[in-house]
Parts: C-alpha cells; sequence; structure tokens
C-alpha cells in the first residue's frame, strides 16, 4: 500500500502564516491541495524566502513521489511525468496520465515531418467533456550527421510548441541539438553504458532532463542512475527497453513490473523515476501487413500503458489506433475515489426556449456527456437527470433506480413545466417499458421513447418530435 | 553594438572573445541563415596553448550565439582539430537490481473444464483455467500455470449482431456445428459458449428439454466442451442449467450465469450434482462477487468449479471499474480471501456497446479496423489486472487476444534480450 501523505504531514514545513496568497485560506488547506496536486509548492511564495529555506528542501523531501515528477518541454504544453505513488490505481488514483510521444526523423522530407508534426500538435478529440490530446514529437537522428539532425531540430522547434525528445547516442549530434533545442527544456534521449559521462555532462550544461537506457539489463540501468544521482542528476526518464517480438514482449511487462514494485514498494529511489516505452519499435520488424502493425503498436501501447509507462513514443497516428489508446488512458487515470456521476437535476443544453424538447435520462457521467452531446446536435434540449446512483439507464432500469415514479417526479421537481410550452417528456429507448406507467403518473403528457442510443436523437428529433408536438 | 541591448547569450559572448584576448567583433550584423566560423588545424597545432585555448573560448562563444539566434551547425569546410585528450570517465556505480519477489498468502483454483472418457466424460480434449498464486504476468515471481482462455459465442437463434461480425460468420449460422468447429480451426479459439438465447421467455421461450437437448447433439459432434449460456431470465435459467446439467452429466462444462437473483443455492445443487462448473455473476460489486462465491460454496459448489465475472464495462464504458474490481479481487484471492481464489471471466464481448466499436463514423476511421481493437483492448487491459477466461466476438479479436495471452505467459522466454537491437529504434528506418 502506498504510505499516504496527511495535510498535517506538508503543514509542519510551510510557513504557517496564513498569509492567503496562494489563494487559499490557511496553509492547512493549501497542504491538501499540495497533496492532492492541485496546488504547486512554487504556489506559495513566501517559502522561497532565504528564512524559509530549510522548510522547503524538507518539504520538497516529504513531497517527493516514489516515482519522481519530470518536466519536458516548456509554456502551456509543457508534459510532467511519473509522479506516482502507488502501484494499483485503486490503492489511490494514478497521477500524470502517460505521455504520448511521436517520432520524426531527420531524414524523411522537411514537409512530411512538419505535417505529421502539426497534425500531431492539433490533434484533439473531445470525449466526456474532455479535450484527448497527444504530447510530444521525439525527433530520431537517422543520418548520423550533427548538422543534418540539428537542421531538423531547428525546424521542428521554428513549428511547434510541443516538448521534444532528441533521439541520438552520439553526444556530438546531441550537443548540435541541444544549442538549438535546450531553452525548450527537451528530454535528451539518451545516456547509455557508453556515453553516460558526456550526456550527463550535457544534461547538467543544458538543464535538461535526461532518458537512460539500458535494454534488458535492469542492473546496469540501477548503476547508471546511481552513478549519475551522485554526481547530482536528479531529471531521468528510464528506458528498460521494449521489446516487442513473440519470445520477448513478457519480458518487457516483466522489467516494467519488476521497476515500478521496486520504485513505489520497495523505496528503491534509483528506479524511482518515470518508465518510457517504445510501441514504435513495433515497426523494426513488421507484421506481415500495415493495418496488422499499427494494431500491434496500438496493443503494446495499452499493454504499456497498464503497466506503468509514463511516457510512450508512437509511430503510427491513425485515428482509428490511436482512439483505443487515448480513451483507455482517460479511463485508467480518472480517480477512482470519484464517482462517475452528475448532480441530478435539470441541465440545459443550447439555447432554450419554450419550444425546447425536455430529455430524461440517468445520471451516469458518461450517460450524462453522450446524451448532452447528442441533444446539442439535435439543436437544444432541456436535460433532466434522474438519480440512478452513476448507474447506465439500461441497469438502473432493471436494478429499478429508474423508474416510473422517480421520472415523474423528477420532472415535476425540475420546474421545467413551466418553462415549455408543450407537455412531451422523451425517455431513453432503453427505459421504453415505464412509458406506460409514466404517461399514467403525468395527466396530460405525452410521453415518447426516444430511440435506445442517443446517437438518434438529432433524427427522432427532425422526423419525429418536431413534426408532432403542437404548441400551446 | 549598443552594450544596453544586447541579449545576455551575446554579452557572454563578447565576455569570452574578452577572456581569449586575441580578436574583437566590432558593429557585426549577423542575417545569413548560416554561421560559419572555420580556424585551419594546421594552425591551430602550431601555435602556444594559449591560442588554443583561445579557440576552445571561441568555439564556447559560437555555440552561445547559435544558441541565443537558433542556428543550426554547418559542416565544417575542414576537418576540425583533434579533441584534446577525453577526461576520465568515472567508474559507474556498481548496483544490483534485485527483483522486488513477495509472498503471499493464498493462491487460485485451477478449474478444469471438460472431462475425458476416463474422468467420466466424453471430452477428448480438456482445458485448465486459473491456478495462478502470485499477481497476472508477474513472471519475476512465477509464470503462470494456466494460460488465459479465450471462448468465442456461438448462438442457438442469431441475436442482431454488428455487421462486421456477422459476415465472418454467415456460412455457418444455421449449422451449428459447422460454426463450433469454425471458431476452433479457423479462428483458433480454445473455446466456445452455447448461448441459449432462444430459452429467453421474452423471445422464443424454448422448453429447457429442447435446449438440454440441442447442447448434447452438438456436444456429440466435437472434442471439446463448452461454456452454456442461459439467456440471463434468473427463473427460466436455473430450470435450463439443471435440464442440461443432466443431459450432459460428467462432461464438466461450464454453465454460464448464476446471478445473486437466482435460487443461488439450487443453482449449486443442480449444477455440481452433475460435476460441472459455473460462471457466477456479479455486478460490478466486490461484496456482491463475494457474497455470491461465498453463497455457492456453502450450497456445496467445490471452489475449483467456480469461474467469477464481476462483469465488464468495455473501453470507455466503464472499464476502468472492471480493471480495478479485477485487480482487487486477484490481490485479496493471493492475500487469502478465500471467495476470491477462482479464476476470472471477462466479457470482452461488452466492447461492442460502445459506439466506437460499431459505428460508421469518418472521423474515427474504419471501423472495420476500431471494432475488433476496441474488442482486443477490453479484453488485454482486463488480462493485466487478472482476467482468466474470456468471451469474445470478433474473430480477430478472439486470434490477437489469444496470441497475446501464449506470447504474454509464454513458460520460458527463449531469446536473450541482448540479441535483440532495440537500441536501433532511434536510427532505424520505421
Amino acid at each position: 500500500m502506498p504510505k499516504l501523505l496527511r495535510p498535517l504531514d506538508v503543514y509542519r514545513h510551510l510557513p504557517g502564516t496564513n498569509c492567503g496568497e496562494c489563494g487559499e485560506v490557511n496553509c492547512m488547506a493549501f497542504a491538501a491541495k499540495l497533496i492532492e496536486r492541485e496546488k504547486r509548492v512554487e504556489d506559495c511564495k513566501p517559502l522561497f524566502k532565504p528564512e524559509y529555506k530549510a522548510k522547503l528542501q524538507k518539504l520538497l523531501e516529504v513531497l517527493r513521489p516514489p516515482v519522481k515528477e519530470v518536466t519536458i518541454g516548456v509554456g502551456d504544453r509543457a508534459v510532467t511525468v511519473g509522479g506516482k505513488v502507488c502501484v494499483y490505481r485503486h490503492e489511490l488514483t494514478w497521477y500524470r496520465p502517460t505521455a504520448l510521444f511521436f517520432d520524426v526523423d531527420d531524414e524523411m522530407p522537411e514537409e512530411e515531418a512538419l505535417k505529421k508534426v502539426k497534425y500531431v500538435e492539433g490533434f484533439e478529440i473531445e470525449r466526456i467533456g474532455v479535450k484527448l490530446r497527444l504530447d510530444g514529437i521525439a525527433i530520431r537522428c537517422v543520418s548520423g550527421s550533427p548538422e543534418k539532425f540539428a537542421k531538423r531540430v531547428a525546424k521542428v522547434v521554428e513549428a511547434t510548441q510541443l516538448p521534444l525528445m532528441l533521439c541520438s547516442y552520439d553526444p556530438n549530434v546531441m550537443e548540435e541539438a541541444l544549442i538549438i533545442a535546450s531553452t525548450k527544456k527537451p528530454l535528451i534521449y539518451a545516456a547509455t553504458k557508453d556515453n553516460w559521462y558526456e550526456m550527463m555532462k550535457l544534461a547538467t550544461k543544458y538543464q535538461c532532463p535526461l532518458a537512460v537506457s539500458a535494454p534488458g539489463d535492469l542492473s546496469l540501468l540501477k548503476s547508471l542512475v546511481a552513478t549519475m544521482r551522485k554526481e547530482g542528476l536528479d531529471d531521468f526518464v528510464l528506458d528498460p527497453g521494449t521489446f516487442v517480438e513473440a519470445d520477448t514482449l513478457a519480458e518487457t511487462v516483466n522489467m516494467f513490473t519488476m521497476l515500478r514494485r521496486a520504485a513505489i514498494e520497495k523505496e528503491d529511489k534509483d528506479v524511482g523515476y518515470p518508465l518510457m516505452g517504445v510501441p514504435a519499435a513495433v515497426w523494426m520488424s513488421p507484421e506481415k501487413d500495415e493495418v496488422t502493425t499499427k494494431m500491434k503498436e496500438c496493443y503494446v501501447a495499452n499493454l504499456l500503458m497498464t503497466r506503468f509507462a509514463d511516457l510512450l513514443v508512437m509511430h503510427s497516428t491513425d485515428i482509428w489506433m490511436l482512439l483505443p489508446v487515448l480513451v483507455w488512458r482517460q479511463n485508467v487515470y480518472t480517480d477512482p475515489r470519484v464517482p462517475l456521476s452528475v448532480k441530478p437535476g435539470l441541465y440545459e443544453v443550447g439555447p432554450v426556449d419554450e419550444k425546447t424538447p425536455i430529455f430524461v435520462t440517468g445520471n451516469s457521467a458518461l450517460t450524462y456527456f453522450l446524451v448532452r452531446g447528442d441533444v446539442e446536435k439535435s439543436g437544444r434540449g432541456y436535460l433532466i437527470c434522474v438519480d440512478t446512483e452513476g448507474i447506465s439507464v439500461e441497469s438502473s432500469v432493471a436494478g429499478r433506480r429508474f423508474t416510473a415514479e422517480k421520472v415523474a417526479e423528477a420532472l415535476k421537481s425540475s420546474g421545467v413545466e413551466s418553462k415549455v410550452k408543450h407537455k412531451t417528456v422523451i425517455i431513453p429507448g432503453k427505459a421504453a417499458r415505464i412509458s406506460g406507467e409514466l404517461e399514467e403518473l403525468l395527466p396530460g403528457w405525452k410521453v415518447y421513447v426516444g430511440p435506445k442510443e442517443s446517437s438518434g436523437i438529432p433524427d427522432f428529433i427532425e422526423k419525429v418530435w418536431s413534426k408532432e408536438v403542437k404548441f400551446e | 553594438m549598443a552594450e544596453k541591448k544586447v541579449p545576455k547569450e551575446v554579452k557572454s559572448f563578447i565576455d569570452l572573445l574578452d577572456q581569449a584576448k586575441v580578436l574583437e567583433l566590432r558593429d557585426v550584423e549577423i542575417l545569413a541563415e548560416e554561421f560559419v566560423i572555420n580556424i585551419a588545424p594546421q594552425l591551430i597545432q602550431a601555435v602556444p596553448p594559449a591560442v588554443q585555448q583561445a579557440h576552445a573560448y571561441l568555439e564556447e562563444a559560437v555555440k552561445l550565439l547559435r544558441q541565443a539566434l537558433g542556428i543550426p551547425a554547418v559542416p565544417p569546410a575542414v576537418a576540425p582539430p583533434a579533441a584534446p585528450p577525453a577526461p576520465a570517465v568515472p567508474e559507474l556505480v556498481k548496483a544490483t537490481f534485485e527483483p522486488p519477489v513477495f509472498t503471499y498468502a493464498g493462491s487460485i483454483a485451477e478449474v478444469q473444464i471438460g472431462a475425458t472418457s476416463a474422468e467420466g466424460g466424453t471430452r477428448k480434449k480438456v482445458i485448465k483455467v486459473g491456478g495462478e498464486s502470485c499477481p497476472p504476468f508477474y513472471r519475476f515471481e512465477k509464470v503462470m500455470p494456466n494460460r488465459p482462455i479465450v471462448a468465442l459465442d456461438v448462438f442457438d437463434t442469431l441475436p442482431p449482431l454488428p455487421k462486421t461480425i456477422k459476415d465472418y460468420y454467415r456460412d455457418v449460422l444455421k449449422d451449428h456445428v459447422a460454426w463450433v468447429n469454425k471458431c476452433l480451426e479457423e479462428f483458433k479459439a480454445d473455446l466456445v459458449t452455447l448461448h441459449l438465447i432462444s430459452t429467453d421467455p421474452a423471445i422464443e421461450n424454448k422448453p429447457a428439454e429442447e435446449a438440454a437437448k440441442f447442447v448434447r447433439k452438438v456436444l456429440d459432434q466435437i472434442d471439446i466442451p463448452v461454456i452454456v449460456g442461459g439467456s440471463g431470465n434468473p427463473e427460466k435459467d436455473l430450470v435450463v442449467f439443471e435440464k442440461v446439467a443432466e443431459a450432459t452429466s460428467g462432461e464438466r462444462l461450464v454453465m454460464a450465469s448464476v446471478t445473486i437473483d437466482m435460487d443461488v443455492a439450487k443453482a449449486a445443487q443442480v449444477i455440481s450434482k452433475h460435476g460441472h462448473n459455473v460462471i457466477a455473476l456479479a455486478f460490478l460489486d466486490i461484496n456482491q462477487v463475494k457474497e455470491l462465491n461465498r453463497k455457492l460454496m456453502d450450497a456445496g459448489m467445490p471452489k475449483d468449479h467456480i469461474i467469477t465475472d464481476p462483469s465488464t464495462g468495455g473501453l470507455g464504458y466503464g472499464i476502468e471499474y472492471t480493471f480495478s474490481v479485477m485487480e482487487r479481487m486477484r490481490l485479496a484471492g493471493l492475500m487469502g480471501e478465500e471467495s476470491m481464489q477462482v479464476p476470472i471471466s471477462c466479457a470482452a464481448t461488452n466492447a461492442w456497446a460502445a459506439r466506437e466499436a460499431w459505428m460508421p463514423m469518418d472521423e474515427w476511421g474504419p471501423r472495420e479496423y476500431r471494432g475488433p481493437l476496441w474488442e482486443i483492448t477490453t479484453g488485454l487491459v482486463n488480462m493485466l489486472a487478472g482476467a482468466d477466461l474470456f468471451m469474445m466476438l470478433h474473430p480477430l479479436a478472439a486470434m490477437t487476444l489469444k496470441s497475446i495471452a501464449e506470447v504474454l505467459a509464454k513458460p520460458k522466454i527463449e531469446k536473450e534480450l541482448r540479441e535483440v537491437a532495440y537500441e536501433k529504434w532511434i536510427s532505424a528506418k520505421l
């Protein structure tokens, strides 16, 4: 089990003046927000005064999660990875969703590279009220030429605000690129057993996070990190190697699992850093066709994300294979302590007026966002969420949580009746069986049974409701 | 150059020139995209150390200037001077990574599906699930004794199915034995589930006896055991399970599913009397799992005849609840909670409830790929949470998940990782 911090553990290292500069009412409230990652240490300005130097240092120690947080990039799109405090999400929650980086290289045509960069930067899909996005660009040095690589890096830096990862084992190549890009705080990939000393110097000189790569050799990985920690470096991302063949994939999962358990449950500080995986590696030994390789890249990504990868480097950008990765990331990184439901009651969707249809549904967050989205597409609507305890409509009809009585009661107490000039209500197709009873409970009202899938709402409004409903 | 306006980096560039005491730049304006400073190597070698030092300063200055201006390097016109001997690289700290092995108080029961003639049945093939004594795929602790199993769905009466799936089965929809064989031979499934949905009182309400005859008939023509799926009506299923259990006595099939709203004790008796297994289905509630399994065991169902299904939310539709319930169940079982020491079943088919899996939608890409991948993902993440048995619908999804299970549960890794040039991913043509 993770060691949970209590606000008091944090509070004792704060100034304790309750000055309110951080926006919280007092230091205790700020301490609680710090633990929840809702505030940052930097938000406490007084703490950075010389007299609190000792407190600040102690605070940072106390707050340091067993998997250190590492920030890549600068500005709005900077991404912080790591920060994990538990192996299993049900023990608390997983902080810092896995960052998804996409590769370009210095030998592909410039136009193609920049097009991919722009696509990754602009990618956005909205799902249950959240915008799902991609996080960064990994630039690979395929040419081996410092000049070519630096030129490509310069072009990418010019084109995007996304965090970067610079990939080369050659310190000379790396320095040429860092000269261009170091102010963007890219992730340097990678220090290995052969180049670690020079890479360490570069990471120190240019103040950038450093990936440490020791494929298949966790003792070496640990040695490299331990050595560089002694030299004062502390921003690492660990790469145990992503082996994806039929006879090696299991070992990849094994290494990731060992590293994360050692970091959290054995408190091994030398491996207490974010882990990176490279699903893009499937392209080194492609499957029989492109689609199959892309599918493999997708499931390797989800496999590693589930087994603790904090950063993934991917190659393909097809929406159909990114969608499962983005949705699983959204799902697995939700806070298991927060029930996924919305407040029961009346919601207005779009510009409502007296001729706006009334929809009834459950209060599971999933239901709410899906139905809301589809009502929006149909134009507008009053949406009444009945308290189904966060359960889907189908299950709550079966479990007597979505009954005619409850719907009638919710409709009456919402006060929507006085806001419209019609007496019709649309219930979900999956709740069809309550329609008769509901009409009995609502004299003068007509109950419409809507589509079984909320995606049918726009069609239903256009073809049925709008044609049939007359206004008073 | 007006002193006040120069950026910090350029200022330090000038400082460096200053330290070198050999060069001075005046009124410099750099507009070019390229910036080259070359110093002939022979000159460097011939000159005294002070000037070499100056060269080093100059190189550093050029770097700073390029950094300030964002100018990439260009190839030097001549070879750069020979690098000074590299400083001695310190020794690496010697560290050994110890696999973080834990010990567990409990282990998961192994359930055998199917019985051979020697065991009182007529099956030529039997399948074992479960039996773990550490969390899933913690190879550093133990390799799992049985790999996860994939079962494809076969229906006695066709329910509405997504077109992408139906197309695979068109030729066998009327011949259930051919359907089973297609699942096994062409789609490589380990098992099939015979869904007796025609028994549903709300559909055809076929009598239980007829359903039992149907199962027996199919069974007589195939080698493997089957999972018998009811209609989901708790009263009718109990009767159906009783009749099927009788008609297939000793075959050690799996009756799916017993739920909390059924007469659980009676179900346990009629099923265990004929030596069959059961899937206990709870509704995403770990306490209900516990209660149901307890009731079954109390009514005489042996622990190694129970598989538990905590309900599967598809990807994007509550999958994280399923994932965490399964993970908690498995860990609780290993910690010693007896009611959780049974294999876990996952209905990956529920992925198809998600519109992302089946709905034609251009902005999500072709659904022929999206659908199976949705089912694969739903199965895969639950496999990592501890699921042992997968109910699946799409042949491609089933084949893929099975091959992932084979790969992850491999008893032995034949290839040394050192032989694989993983590190080349950064320079390979992908």
